[in-house]
């Protein structure tokens, strides 16, 4: 179980490479990356603020609960903060069980509620201006279903 | 008590600074956002529409109700938009 707020770029290909070595009681394993989308070219920037030392502990409980709930053998979770450009990987996160359905159920949960409870803000920088991203409603009722 | 209070985003923005230091005996934190609203403009305006605003107490997410007793740090933000 891992959980990692940096600022720095991530490799992909080497944390899933790690994160699948010696899993041998595990039958399935489920990652998700997050990457900035350009917003049809409108998006030149995006600054990533967080709150250190809640944002480990907000992923941490998160991390936590998806591993009891469905009996995790591990789970990673990667968020960048800074700036990010279009086609840059934000975050990742990565999910080890037995079976495919607790893997795939729980990487959603990580990412519903990371999305809503872990202290993180971003601002776009493009061809309109400057402005907060406005939290979606959606993102909240995403968490009614768990 | 001393609290160190913390703003982030446009919270942030609004009020023109990252974090304070603050000299208090407010009970909860609806006591400390009148107190923080009385001194100046720009925190009024940061805190005039709470239902846009989140409060952490000790780092863990609370209300506006929760009591202030022991705590060490407050943050205030926006409903956040990680992932």
């Amino acid at each position: 179980m891992a959980v990692r707020v940096q600022k720095a770029p991530f490799d992909l290909g080497a944390e899933i490479a790690a994160f699948s070595t010696g899993l041998a009681a595990t039958g399935a394993i489920v990652t998700f990356t997050g990457v900035v989308r350009d917003e049809d070219g409108r998006l030149e920037r995006m600054e990533i603020e967080h709150y250190p030392g809640m944002t480990e502990r907000a992923l941490a409980a998160i991390e936590d609960e998806a591993r009891r709930r469905w009996s995790l053998t591990d789970a990673l979770v990667i968020h960048r903060h800074g700036t990010l450009r279009p086609g840059d990987h934000i975050m990742m996160v990565a999910t080890a069980a037995r079976h495919r359905a607790a893997a795939f159920e729980a990487a959603e949960f990580l990412m519903d509620y990371l999305k809503s409870r872990a202290p993180f803000w971003k601002k776009e920088y493009g061809a309109d201006g400057a402005a907060w991203v406005a939290a979606k409603d959606e993102d909240e009722n995403a968490l009614t279903r768990w | 008590m001393t609290l160190d209070v913390l703003y982030f985003a446009w919270v942030r923005e609004r009020i023109g600074l990252p974090r304070e230091r603050i000299e208090t005996e407010a009970a909860t934190v609806s006591a400390l956002v009148e107190e923080l609203i009385a001194r100046e403009d720009r925190y009024a305006a940061a805190f005039a529409d709470l239902s846009a605003l989140r409060v952490a107490v000790d780092q863990d997410l609370t209300d506006f109700g929760a009591s202030l007793s022991g705590a060490r740090e407050v943050a205030f933000f926006p409903p956040m938009t990680g992932g």
